[in-house]
């Protein structure tokens, strides 16, 4: 069997979670044992020849450009697996859906003429077929391993969707809301980060995204939550 | 020592596609025989590194190993699909309740399967085969998607020799000459003496309980309708906790259980 | 034990500490830490919450300095299910066959149960008696019990019929006692008495045991507002299966699993399979699960439970209901620690008499 290979691709994103693969250190040199890393420009000026057997994509799409890259990714990949909240939900940048993107550009931009974007940030999974969604902002080092050993083994990587007080408690960490009053997002977004924040006695915020089938709407009802959150707001 | 959870290897002896996009395999101990089961029970099939899910046994090989016949579904039975002759797997049981084979003797019996259900229904079917005398008429339906969907079709036509078998699909090609249509109608068709009736059932749940719901109007009482659940197992042990059904622990419980007991739980929807 | 001995009167707990370390347990009990009093391991009775008691309520836990008690406070946020059974541990690894590792059960004495406690781990040893792995880390366990003196606002052992006082399925089992601050100390085990013997001690008077049965006669009292009458909660929570109040109740809910996770009796888990990186060989994990997951029980791709409503059902039903049917006692053993940290602060006892 030929070594498969591997290539890591940037759209819109602050290339956070690629730098998680580069962080892996140890286990990259595995990783770099059992694939071939054709393309990754955050590691190599190299440009390795598709077909490639795994693609990961950092970034939403925010261009006309990026559109056409993800659909040139898809037909060059045999697995696309997108990493971190901005390919897979859109993220920070997915603010401007909110609004009028072009009154942004007239605010931020000296000269809005030069700035070509689209009106919306999209995952990458509305315009491509995705195989896997790795969440995270930026995405966990032990899952992003996870998810090439699995694609490696031909099996579906153990990602579990279960709140972050599950990983919270498994850790022993007291409940932030409960023993301080910390307002915490950890019973709607889904784990993965191994519980980071309550661990240091700080509420969670999110970074993983909603859980699935999460009640947002009484979270955001219990005393403090929203008073917090809402102080953020009128803080800012 | 071996814990209870640990599997134990077993080589594949054969592996056969079957037309049912399914797959057959034998699988015998590494070391040591294989250990005895009885018709309706199930083993843990550990894919290794992938993982581990419940299989009904269908009979035994002709060296003594388990049959198990696997479609593939999720990540697991995929890979327990791609598995070759001579590759190791993992098992863990037998487990789980089984088909009361004497709670049959002397009456008639019908045996419905729906898709897949054939495969832990095999033995059932084999041992009442084996022992005509024993029982009284014997009657096999078997529901299937498309025609290609009907497993075991050689053994099918062995088995007419005992049975009355009646054979219906969903989605028809163009030579199919058999029924379409749900395998309750055929229930409807057949002759029923309902207080010398037993009846052994297996397939989706949807089917399952559509099946008991019409033997039951035909007067077949619900205590002598046997189904086998499907819940998810991590354990087969009784100590993962997935496979609940309101007081049943699917995996130790069941998965066998009369439809008596089965029926005011499967009518709750989400228990 | 064939014999009850009279309970002795223990000056401090430092000697007894000592002496499990030297009989070469590790010692785990009570410590201040991060803003609760949580099991951590021990080297003296300094370490011990001396003085530190918890405010509880539905979704709330709060310490405060109050008093002269050592175990002056109610249920922790652990409990002992992380001993007898591990938030997370390797089955096995495979390598064209199984590779099982040491069962990993140091020897534990554990400080600081109480009875809901011992109750709870009498219900796990029913559940997972079966298992090689668990019985093994139980038998490592050597059990301070401490009659509960201080119930929360939460607590309702008296309703369960499992507290407060520690009857049985201990070593030791001591009774905190003041003015002056003493404990009265009673053994449950031939081991335990062989401990209490070997430790300073003096023999107690009637006053100690009168003294002894106030701290179990006030703590009674101090639940009786949240006593509920347990007869036919079992048939009751059975038939209330399609009640609207499911659904009201999943309006609150936040299907995070917190309740389930503190609980003592929760047992639930699952296996997570992988292989690794550098040398390809497989290996099982198990860890703790819960009924609230999502996935719990998917079959084909979808959950049987799909709805919060279907999973608080569950969870509750197993509790006061279907346990019953399948050990022959309740899953629940009244610790209240599914209320406390229950970041919604759902009252399971309120719920339940809703339910009836």
């Amino acid at each position: 069997m030929s070594v498969p290979k591997l290539a890591v691709w940037k759209l819109a994103s602050c290339d956070g979670c690629q730098l998680t693969l580069l962080d892996c250190e140890d286990e990259l040199l595995s990783v770099a044992a059992k694939v071939e890393i054709a393309y990754f420009l955050e590691a190599s000026s190299f440009k390795g020849r598709g077909p490639y057997d795994l693609s990961l994509i950092e970034g939403s799409v925010t261009t006309e450009e990026d559109l056409h890259r993800v659909q040139h990714i898809r037909r060059v990949s045999k697995h696309v697996v997108t990493i971190g909240a901005c390919a897979t939900a859109g993220g920070i940048q997915a603010l401007r859906n909110f609004a009028d993107v072009r009154e942004f550009i007239s605010v931020v931009y000296a000269r809005p003429d030069y700035i070509a974007t689209l009106e919306h940030s999209t995952p990458v999974s509305a315009h491509v077929a995705v195989d896997f969604e790795l969440r995270g902002c930026p995405i966990d080092k032990r899952q992003l391993l996870e998810v090439l050993s699995a694609f490696l083994a031909g099996r579906r990587p153990v990602i579990p969707e279960e709140s972050v007080c599950v990983e919270c408690k498994e850790r022993g960490n007291p409940c932030v809301m409960v023993a301080h009053g910390t307002p915490c997002l950890g019973p709607v977004t889904q784990a993965g980060c191994g519980a980071l924040c309550p661990a240091f006695n700080r509420g969670c915020f999110g970074c993983f995204g909603p859980l699935r089938s999460a009640n947002a709407a009484t979270l955001a009802g219990l005393p403090g939550v929203t008073r917090t959150f809402s102080d953020f707001q009128e803080a800012r | 020592m071996t814990l209870e959870m640990t599997p134990i290897p077993y080589r594949v002896r054969s592996r056969r596609a079957d037309r049912a996009e399914s797959v057959t395999l034998t699988l015998e101990p590494a070391e040591g025989l294989c250990p005895t089961f009885e018709p309706g029970q199930f083993t843990m099939i550990y894919a290794p590194g992938v993982g581990e899910i419940p299989i009904s046994i269908s009979g035994r090989g002709r060296f003594g190993g388990y049959v198990q016949t696997i479609r593939a579904a999720g990540a697991v039975s995929r890979a327990l699909c791609r598995i070759e002759a001579g590759d190791l797997v993992g098992v863990r049981g037998p487990y789980g309740t089984p088909f009361d084979m004497g709670a049959s003797a002397g009456m008639d019996v019908i045996v419905a399967a729906g898709g897949l259900g054939l495969a832990p229904l095999r033995p059932v079917i084999r041992e009442l085969a084996a022992h005509p005398g024993r029982y009284g008429r014997l009657t096999l339906l078997v529901g299937a998607r498309t025609p290609s969907g009907v497993l075991y079709p050689r053994e099918l036509a062995r088995w007419a020799r005992h049975f009355d078998i009646r054979v219906t699909v969903d989605r028809p090609d163009d030579k199919w000459q058999g029924p379409v249509g749900l395998i309750t109608h055929l229930v409807d068709q057949i002759a029923i003496g309902p207080r010398r009736t037993y009846a052994y059932v297996c397939g989706p749940e949807i089917m399952m309980r559509a099946t008991a719901d019409a033997l039951v109007r035909r007067g077949v009482p619900a205590g002598r309708i046997a189904l086998s659940l499907e819940r998810n197992m991590k354990c087969g042990l009784g100590h993962c906790g997935h496979c609940q059904l309101g007081p049943l622990f699917t995996c130790v419980d069941g998965p066998v259980v009369t439809y008596d007991h089965a029926a005011p739980l499967l009518e709750v929807p989400q228990l | 034990m064939d014999k009850q001995p009279n309970p002795v009167l223990l000056d401090a707990l430092d000697p007894l500490i000592t002496a499990l370390r030297i009989g070469g347990f590790r010692v785990v009990g009570p410590t201040v830490r991060d803003g609760v009093i949580r099991f951590a391991e021990l080297s003296s009775a300094a370490e011990s919450p001396t003085g530190w008691t918890d405010a509880q309520e539905p979704g709330r836990y709060r310490l405060r300095q109050e008093g002269e008690l050592v175990f002056g406070y109610a249920a922790s946020p652990d409990s002992a299910k992380r001993y007898t059974h591990p938030p997370r541990t390797t089955l096995f690894r495979w390598d064209k066959g199984p590779i099982e590792p040491e069962i990993d059960a140091p020897p534990t004495a554990l400080i600081g149960l109480r009875a809901c406690d011992l109750a709870a781990l009498a219900v796990q040893d029913r559940v997972l008696g079966g298992s090689a792995a668990y019985r093994a880390r139980r038998a490592a366990l050597f059990l301070v019990a401490v009659d509960c003196a201080t119930p929360s606002a939460v607590c309702f052992c008296t309703s369960m019929g499992t507290g407060p006082k520690a009857e049985a399925g201990f070593d030791l089992a001591l009774t905190e006692l003041s003015e002056p601050h003493r404990f009265l100390a009673r053994a449950g085990s031939e081991r335990g008495a062989e401990i209490l013997a070997a430790l300073p001690h003096r023999a107690s008077a009637p006053a100690d045991l009168a003294a002894a049965a106030d701290v179990t006669r006030t703590a009674t009292a101090r639940m009786e507002p949240r006593r509920f009458e347990l007869d036919g909660v079992k048939e009751q929570v059975a038939a209330a299966r399609t009640s609207p109040v499911w659904e009201e109740i999943a309006s609150r809910c936040l299907t995070c699993a917190n309740c389930t996770i503190v609980c003592p009796t929760c047992f639930c888990t699952t296996v997570e399979d992988g292989t690794d990186l550098s040398d390809g060989a497989a290996e099982r994990v198990e860890r703790w699960d819960s009924c609230f997951t999502f996935g719990f029980t998917e079959l084909g791709g979808e959950p049987v439970r799909a709805s919060g409503a279907a999973r608080y059902r569950q969870w509750l039903s197993h509790k006061f209901s279907t346990w019953v049917d399948q050990f022959g006692e309740y899953g629940c053993v009244g610790c209240g620690r599914c209320v406390t940290w229950c970041p919604a602060g759902i009252d399971l006892v309120e719920e339940l008499e809703r339910l009836r």
